[in-house]
């Protein structure tokens, strides 16, 4: 394509629409048009012009508004559409195999297509990232294919425009005027707070430029916020562990070198409606019981710098702190939350052993359900061997005992028990009231006595480097979309002809009335000649004809 | 009086003040019978007055029941519907004293009736706040969204008030069923209240022991006679109706008789208006549309969105993160109640770009806002009560 030459000599870049110097316009169709297009200033956009290579159709595809209008859309829906069953990540399932075997049986052939379809994990599913990552190019393309051709025009605009442009302004007019009106128009515009160039006979006033730049200003906001939710797969800016704590027990946080954390206690209160809490009596008698506060009394630990790795004897305390929902530990870039708990998990059993006959103890004996002993000698010479310990006993597999996870929800112990008057040992296998005696019925039992509860806390540690980024993304959002909605870019183009006849056009972006407002107190003390809104002209002759068309 | 009853009788009387301003204000935009709207602007005033009053009365239910809960009241579906309630008559009268439209308020103020009443059908006592609802976050965020959707419901009163004067009725269209049918819509949530008030009036219960979708055994009180029973469902209740369909287990039959029971009455409702005036909704209204100034309406459309876009993502998104970061330890989490906050913020988004970029102004612009709302809605109704999540309250 070619370069447009302008009859005033300056010469355009391929599909300008109106001159960059002077403002005539450069194609038939403007030319006979009674308004001027001013969108993006009649420059010429790269998508507008060009269309031939793949490039270019890549280029025009994105740029398109109908195409980024389309892409949110779809979002939209498919956002809409993941809502309708829940998500994986919410279902109480696992494995693949039984996260689908739940849709299946929860919810019917429904649940089977939703499934089948990837629904159960929309939103890290390949096509819905490729749609978000579609989006974020929609937003650059379509950026830079109007901002560099319409930040060049506002930069490098003429003061003098030619009348075939001022003309085709819609707020226009003419008239005879007097020897300082350009100079009075200049002083109340200048109050006004526009700024003004001026040029030979001419004058260009100007005010609130910048708010051309919100749509480009909220959509670097945009990008920036997706590249920060993009940094977290990279290795060291996002951690996310989950810690569960017993009561009493020290753990180094996982993910976080050379930290620690006890729980020295964990608390559960629930309103009693009473006292303060009697205004919420009545909420509390229909709903049962409401939780008041979780509670996880912490101390935070450090590793020396010189001490070996796992060492834990010489932990330094960094800090004691109560951990509740919405006040989270934080320290170095970190952060634990208080998200989960378990009651009264056990803790230690204790057991006599007795004489099944005579129900003669001959000692206690406790076992640690968390790290128990091998061998207990009791008192009298008898020893209870634990040959085998099944933490959550689910019962028999080929005759071998099996544990279905490796907490203490429901022990079983396989115990040899050795007396003076049974040297030879006696082999029994014991769960909670239950008690199997494999090889033959023996003359000993333990007998269950009591046992240790605590409480579990279920923790989660978290660092998210990448949220100051997305604060940044946000914020520089917000302040494009203000920039660009609530303030205007208004334009005045003034001329004052040999004969003393001026020449009158504004423009703006938006809102009209507000312009007019300010056109009206120029008009006012520099006796300027009456304007008219060309495109309430046009429409009023639209509507007229169509009325005439009815009537007839 | 206590605080609280105070509390409670100032919203009655926000109620009433509202439902007398809707028929001032239908008769202020009536017109009298010359055809002329002289005295528009008189009554226009009257009812403003009354409005006014209103919104003090429940700018007053609001504070006092804050002092009693010692809690933003925005923490469930009474409170949060009935705030919405409020805001949406907040950003109808900021209209009115911009714009002198009294015709907004004939719209604005029956649908606001109609939420304040949705409102009243949940448990209103004060009710304490889970751990996670124990910050200066909850009256931040959630009086940020409430004000927003405020505004954006504006949009779509405007769009109604554009779509009710343009829209012919005389000939069978596309628009004039959907139009017809947001009406309808309306007269079915009345349905709702009436049929819960009714029983509710007449200490309907009865109670079921059904078997659950995770096959455990549970009870349930139905406080409408029971259309659709529960899984397997046994009345506990003697001389009570049974129901007269079983359902799986997987659907919650007390919700869906609730919802049967409210499209019925809705529909009775809507078929009798229909019977008696021989007319559509939408014609019975059109005449009391006469005087409005579309290019206003427009206009109002529009600044209803620029104003209420900004404020919603910084409500509903910005404060949401920054909450839910250091409630849940993560600022998203696809929560369903997260993902219908960003399909409002893309259809707002796209009403924009469409606006601004694809110059759709005037009935195109009308049914976005419509729609919009509508968005809101689905919200506010099936996200909290059918789609289980985090933010379900009720």
């Amino acid at each position: 394509m070619e370069n447009v030459q302008c009859q005033c000599g300056h010469t355009n870049p391929p599909g300008t629409k109106l001159c960059e110097s002077c403002g005539r316009s450069l194609t038939e169709k403007d030319q006979n048009s009674k308004l001027v297009d001013m969108r993006y200033e009649g420059t010429a956009r790269r998508s507008q012009t060009y269309n031939k290579s793949i490039i270019d159709k890549i280029w025009n595809f994105f740029s398109s508004v109908k195409v980024g209008v389309s892409i949110i859309v779809i979002l939209l829906v498919a956002a809409a559409i993941g809502t309708i069953l829940p998500q994986q990540a919410f279902v109480p399932a696992s494995t693949e195999a039984t996260i689908q075997a739940y849709y299946a049986d929860t919810y019917g052939s429904v649940g089977r297509v939703y499934h089948a379809l990837g629904f159960h994990d929309l939103y890290s599913s390949f096509w819905f990232i490729a749609l978000v990552g579609m989006l974020a190019i929609s937003l650059v393309i379509a950026s830079l294919d109007r901002f560099v051709p319409l930040y060049k025009s506002l930069k490098n605009q003429r003061v003098l425009r030619h009348p075939s442009f001022m003309d085709k302004q819609r707020i226009y007019g003419s008239g005879p005027g007097a020897e300082d009106t350009l100079e009075k128009a200049e002083t109340k515009l200048k109050e006004l707070k526009y700024n003004v160039r001026t040029d030979k006979n001419g004058l260009l006033a100007e005010k609130g430029r910048f708010s051309r730049w919100g749509p480009y200003v909220n959509h670097i906001g945009l990008i920036i916020f997706l590249f920060g939710v993009m940094l977290r797969m990279i290795p060291g800016f996002y951690i996310d562990e989950s810690l569960w704590l017993r009561e009493g027990e020290t753990r180094a946080i996982p993910e976080v070198p050379g930290y620690y954390l006890e729980n020295k206690n964990f608390k559960l209160e629930t309103y009693t409606g009473e006292g303060e809490d009697a205004r919420f009596e009545e909420a509390i008698d229909r709903v049962g019981t409401v939780v008041k506060n979780y509670q996880t009394d912490i101390v935070l630990y450090q590793e020396p710098e010189d001490s070996l790795p796992g060492a834990t004897d010489n932990l330094e305390v960094i800090q004691e702190y109560p951990i509740r929902v919405n006040q989270p530990l934080k320290f170095d870039g970190y952060a634990v939350y208080q998200m989960d708990y378990k009651l009264n998990e056990l803790k230690a059993m204790t057991f006599a052993l007795t004489n099944k006959e005579t129900e003669e103890s001959l000692g206690e004996l406790t076992i640690d359900l968390i790290n128990p002993v091998d061998t207990y000698e009791l008192e009298g010479g008898s020893t209870v061997e634990l040959l085998g310990y099944y933490p959550d006993f689910s019962g028999f597999e080929d005759g071998e005992p099996q544990t279905a996870t490796p907490l203490p929800n429901n022990p079983g112990f396989l115990v040899e028990l050795t007396t003076p008057e049974t040297p030879a040992g006696e082999t029994s296998f014991i769960t909670i009231q239950n008690t199997v005696e494999p090889l033959g019925e023996n003359q000993f039992k333990l007998t269950f006595q009591n046992a240790d509860t605590r409480n579990v806390s279920g923790l989660t540690v978290r660092k998210d480097s990448t949220l100051p980024i997305l604060g940044i993304g946000g914020l520089i959002f917000m302040i494009g979309v203000a920039q660009g909605m609530y303030f205007n870019h208004r334009r005045f183009w003034i001329q004052q002809k040999a004969d003393g006849t001026i020449l009158l056009a504004g423009h703006t972006n938006k809102n009209w009335f507000g312009l007019k407002k300010d056109l009206d107190r120029v008009v006012d003390s520099a006796k300027l000649p009456a304007y008219t809104d060309q495109q309430d002209e046009i429409d009023k002759a639209e509507k007229a004809e169509k009325e005439g068309e009815v009537s007839s | 009086m206590t605080l609280i009853e105070i509390s409670s009788n100032l919203l009655y009387l926000a109620f009433f003040a509202y439902l007398i301003a809707t028929f001032v204000f239908g008769g202020a935009v009536k017109g009298n019978k010359k055809g002329s709207f002289n005295s528009e602007q008189r009554w226009g005033k009257v009812a403003i007055t009354i409005t006014v009053i209103g919104f003090l009365a429940n700018i007053g239910y609001f504070f006092t029941r804050w002092i009693v809960s010692g809690h933003a009241p925005l923490s469930n579906m009474f409170e949060f519907t009935t705030a919405f309630g409020m805001t949406l008559v907040g950003g109808f009268i900021i209209l009115y004293y911009l714009y002198k439209t009294p015709v907004l308020g004939m719209v604005v103020l029956p649908v606001a009736l109609l939420i304040i009443a949705y409102a009243s059908m949940f448990p209103s006592e004060v009710s304490p706040l889970i751990p996670a609802l124990q910050t200066n976050w909850l009256a931040i965020h959630v009086s940020t969204v409430v004000i927003a959707e405020g505004i954006l419901a504006m949009s779509a009163a405007a769009g109604l008030i554009y779509l009710l004067k343009v829209v012919d009725l005389s000939k069978k269209s596309k628009q004039r069923f959907w139009l017809e049918g947001i009406l309808y819509f309306l007269v079915l949530v009345v349905g709702f209240v009436i049929s819960s008030s009714y029983f509710t009036l007449t200490n309907y219960e009865n109670t079921f022991q059904y078997v659950n979708k995770d096959d455990q055994e549970a009870t349930i009180i139905y406080n409408m006679p029971p259309i659709f029973g529960m899984n397997e469902s046994v009345s506990l209740t003697e001389n009570a109706m049974t129901p007269l369909v079983e359902t799986p287990a997987l659907v919650d039959a007390s919700k869906l008789t609730t919802v049967t029971w409210s499209l019925l009455i809705g529909t009775i409702l809507y078929v009798l208006i229909r019977l008696i005036t021989r007319r559509r909704i939408a014609q019975l209204i059109q005449p009391l549309m006469k005087n409005v100034n579309l290019q206003l309406m427009d206009e109002i459309n529009y600044r209803a969105v620029i104003i209420g876009f900004p404020l919603f993502t910084l409500g509903a998104l910005v404060f949401a993160m920054i909450w839910a970061q250091i409630t849940w330890s993560r600022f998203w989490g696809w929560d369903p109640k997260e993902v219908w906050a960003l399909v409002t913020w893309l259809f707002y988004a796209a009403y924009l770009h469409l606006r601004l970029g694809k110059g759709w102004q005037g009935e195109k612009s009308a049914w976005l806002g419509v729609i919009g709302f509508a968005i809101i809605m689905f919200n506010l109704i099936v996200v909290n009560l059918i789609i289980a999540g985090l933010h379900s309250y009720a």
